[in-house]
């Protein structure tokens, strides 16, 4: 056992975790139809591959990931596809994302499988080859796995496998754990070695002990040299921050990886995955969902990614006062828009929720500043005061108290005597700082466009004064020929000239004679050029361009629209 | 409910604030047995003023009267300024402090959780400037209830009759004597308010506040740090002017139990809406708190110090705050 170190605040929840875990996991049955997202992962969305009428394979790849940080997405049975289109993402939003939606022919027919004998293949290519297999963190976050598996540089590694699962409800992990321990020890093999890691730890939190002893005895019967650390049960243990602090002691600020301090820390989900796309050469397709809440049967269900939710529901039995669908668990989980949506890379658990199981929350009071937040959150955070700042819209005041290191685990909200929904509050100033940026990077973008717009303008004018000075002096010298074609005739008319202007006492015609050409050509261009000059120069926004104007409006409407929605969310908040 | 996230612990400031009259009970049980029941006709009056003061700025404010008088609030407000003020002050005057401290202090800022400054402590050093030989007249223990009685409604006092000295009053009293000043042994060996600790009766009361203190401690609406940091300010403070001249100047022990010191460190300081909130800064608070009191007792014009000196702490809790932020996760190296 390895020294813990503990990390600040957290909470303890009732679990709920004894009601999935009676029985074994149990494979879904296939689905009539299935609704794949192309998006299921941080990064681009892939190019679908597939089109309306084609019959695809079980594993074929119906999505190629675009550029690395991307993941391929497949089709997860054999079948006919029947339309590639946006359909309602697996998102609180509602959005439409666009999908390929397959059919099923029931054959369950599946591609030729491609295991890659990952000790004697170099690692771009096991790396291409995760990508293209779709695996990405089945913690939640889905971040594209290749990524992350990179060799230490300058430093030993240490790769730590998460199967603290610490949200109330979701047993998916602990299933896994227990069921398939040596695949995700074959898994964080692979991974230990694609690091060059020096050291793994197995993190699982005390109350799945089932979970820690299958570990130890994968570990064991494998040979391996990875060690099974037991946390103590509290939420946010599982999160991959407080997990590597728990483990090792090492504290990842925000902004900086995990890797940049030698730890890489990834799902032991992800470490089933990966043993199956590298040893077994079969992409992601499926994944176990833990399906609670409202349900008569609550249970672990291997699911193929495009299954419906609602699919699940019915077969755990939802309960009829079933009135929402969360996805993920009670603190950190997403309200679905239907329970028709696809489960995806990211479903880790499906709760049927009910207004008993989840009753509104009361009437929201003022803050009273008890610093109950501050005991429980786990980023050591002054939650009151970014709330405060937050609600003042002193985004900036806000910033400064760190409000980008909150990792929104809903602890304080937990907590919180005032019912506060800080979380939202927090979500709320980081998305008008996100906005703000956009609309001042647009606003850069606009100044930049406009000022190379009148960079450009002096330049062509600047060309235009060089040509026609070019011409000036190409005609002056023809003029000068014209006008005095010898020097010494000019000396002789001279005199004479002055001598007559005596003569008729009038020195009248005496300037009419002294006309300098040069003079006159030179005013002559002084002329133009102020024309131009008046034509051309802007009168500050007066003169500006349509696709200006418009732009400007668009602006204006845009802050219009932040300022609303401010003044509605305050409302809503003091109510 | 749209956000995560959906489940939430069972607590509400109704209940923060019902646990702080619990955790004062036994401290008014043994008020009650030592000096008589007057104190609760106080309370009920106070409680009355402040709920009615209340209600009516919550309707002025256009707030929901209901949510916002069944927080207790209000009520504890109340119940601190009769725990501060004498037993047997007229009700008028326990009305007026009430409404002063709901009214302006806290309503006129803006309400629960606004307010910059402790309603109490307000209300008690107002009341102390605007009337200090009513909030000087403290009963001997012997008063009987109906005595009492009399003088709540406003009946004449027979101040040699009614009234003896708190410890601290005649400690002060005695040692500044004109003619004669005597030494803190002489007062304390000489007076019949000093108890075995410090005044008697009074570390009674003192000892049962400690005991509902300790209850709020381990029910966790209040944290170790400002109860702790203000005994121990007291004690070094006190400690180190008794190390200096015993004979002019009271023990540690004698500032612990007596006047406001442990209602103060449990039930006052602890005021989360007016205090720090770091763990640094409630230190600081609770330390500057026991540092002003010090001062005012031993040097000061009134007999007790620690309502200036809270409210004089809360004027620097927003720099206390600002000044003392804890380093968050992952930058406590920067």
């Amino acid at each position: 056992m390895g020294k813990l170190f503990d990390f600040h605040g957290g909470v303890k929840p009732q679990t709920h975790k004894q009601h999935s875990t009676r029985e074994p996991i149990a494979v879904a049955p296939l689905p009539d139809l299935l609704v794949v997202p192309l998006h299921q992962s941080i990064g681009g969305t892939p190019h679908p591959l597939v089109q309306a009428g084609e019959s695809v394979m079980k594993g074929q790849r119906i999505g190629a990931a675009d550029g690395n940080v991307s993941a391929a997405v497949h089709a997860p049975t054999s079948g006919q596809v029947i339309a590639v289109e946006p359909r309602v993402m697996t998102h609180t939003s509602g959005l439409p994302m666009l999908s390929v939606v397959i059919e099923s022919d029931g054959e369950e027919a599946w591609v030729a499988p491609e295991p890659v004998n990952y000790r004697s293949t170099p690692p771009d290519e096991i790396r291409d080859q995760l990508r293209d297999a779709g695996v990405v963190g089945l913690g939640g976050a889905v971040f594209p796995s290749h990524l992350k598996l990179n060799a230490g540089k300058d430093m030993p590694m240490t790769l730590v496998l998460n199967g603290a699962e610490c949200e109330p409800y979701i047993t998916c992990d602990d299933m896994l754990m227990r069921e398939r321990a040596q695949d995700i020890v074959r898994g964080g093999r692979i991974m230990r070695d694609m690091l060059g890691a020096g050291q793994v730890l197995i993190g699982i939190e005390d109350n799945k002990p089932e979970a820690a002893a299958a570990m130890r005895a994968a570990v064991a019967a494998l040979g391996e040299d990875m060690r099974v650390i037991v946390v103590p049960t509290r939420y946010p243990a599982g999160g991959a921050k407080q997990l590597i602090r728990s483990l090792t002691g090492i504290e990842v600020p925000h902004s900086k990886r995990s890797t940049d301090f030698g730890v890489q820390c990834f799902n032991v989900g992800t470490a089933y995955a990966i043993h199956q796309a590298i040893d077994l050469g079969r992409p992601l397709i499926s994944r176990i969902v833990t399906v609670s809440g409202n349900v008569e049967r609550p249970r672990n269900y291997e699911v193929l990614f495009g299954t419906p939710m609602s699919h699940l529901l019915q077969l755990a039995g939802a309960k009829p006062d079933t009135d929402r669908t969360l996805m993920g668990g009670p603190m950190m989980g997403y309200l679905m828009p239907n329970p028709d949506v696809p489960v995806v890379k990211a479903t880790n658990c499906v709760i049927a929720g009910s207004r008993a199981l989840f009753p509104p929350s009361p009437p929201e009071m003022p803050c009273i500043r008890c610093t109950a937040c501050v005991e429980v959150c786990p980023a050591d955070l002054q939650p009151h005061e970014m709330y405060w700042f937050a609600r003042a819209r002193n985004f900036g005041k806000a910033q400064e108290y760190h409000l980008f290191d909150c990792i929104e685990c809903g602890c304080c909200a937990y907590v919180c005597p005032s019912h506060i929904p800080l979380v939202d509050y927090y979500r709320f100033a980081k998305t008008e700082i996100w906005a703000r940026e956009r609309e001042k990077e647009a606003a850069d973008q606009a100044r930049a466009r406009f000022e190379f717009r009148n960079l450009r303008e002096e330049r062509d004018q600047q060309e235009k004064t060089a040509k026609l000075a070019a011409k000036t002096a190409a005609s002056r010298q023809t003029a000068e020929k014209r006008v005095a074609p010898k020097p010494s005739a000019i000396a002789d008319a001279r005199p004479a000239a002055i001598e007559a202007a005596h003569a008729e006492g009038t020195v009248a015609s005496a300037p009419a004679l002294s006309v300098d050409p040069k003079k006159a050509l030179i005013e002559a261009a002084i002329e133009r050029a102020r024309k131009q000059r008046e034509a051309i120069a802007p009168k500050n926004t007066e003169n500006l361009s349509e696709a200006q104007k418009a732009e400007i409006a668009e602006i204006e409407a845009r802050r219009a629209k932040i300022r609303e929605m401010a003044k509605t969310h305050d409302e809503d908040a003091s109510k | 409910m749209n956000n995560s996230p959906y489940i939430r612990q069972p607590a509400s400031v109704q209940t923060v604030m019902l646990k702080v009259l619990l955790a004062l009970l036994p401290g008014i049980g043994a008020y009650v047995w030592l000096f008589g029941a007057g104190v609760l006709v106080n309370l009920a009056i106070a409680s009355a003023a402040a709920l009615a003061g209340e209600a009516l700025m919550l309707k002025a404010r256009g707030r929901p009267l209901d949510i916002y008088l069944a927080d207790l609030s209000a009520v504890v407000t109340a119940w601190l300024i009769v725990l501060t003020f004498p037993p047997i002050v007229p009700w008028w005057l326990t009305v007026a402090a009430t409404l002063f401290a709901i009214v302006i202090v806290k309503q006129l800022y803006g309400g629960l959780g606004q307010n910059p400054f402790n309603p109490a402590m307000a209300a008690y050093a107002i009341m102390i400037v605007a009337f200090p030989a009513l909030i000087s007249q403290w009963p001997h223990s012997g008063l009987d209830f109906a005595t009492q009685l009399d003088l709540i409604r406003g009946g004449s006092r027979n101040i040699d009759a009614i009234t003896g000295a708190t410890p601290l009053d005649a400690l002060r009293t005695g040692l500044r004597q004109a003619v004669t000043p005597m030494t803190v042994q002489q007062v304390i060996a000489g007076g019949p308010a000093f108890g075995v600790l410090g005044g008697k009766g009074w570390e009674w009361i003192a000892g049962c506040y400690l005991l509902g203190g300790l209850w709020l401690w381990q029910q966790r609406v209040i944290t170790w740090h400002l109860p702790l940091a203000f005994l121990a300010g007291i004690a070094v403070f006190a400690g180190a002017l008794w190390g200096i001249d015993p004979g002019a100047f009271a023990s540690p022990l004698f500032h612990l139990v007596s006047g406001g010191t442990l209602l103060g460190a449990f039930f006052i300081v602890t005021d989360p809406v007016s205090g720090a909130t770091t763990p640094r800064g409630k230190l600081i608070f609770a330390v500057g708190v026991a540092l002003i009191t010090v001062i005012i007792r031993t040097f000061g014009a009134y007999p007790d110090g620690i309502a200036f000196a809270v409210l004089l702490m809360n004027i620097c809790v927003p720099l206390i705050d600002m000044k003392t932020q804890p380093p968050v996760f992952g930058h406590k190296d920067d």
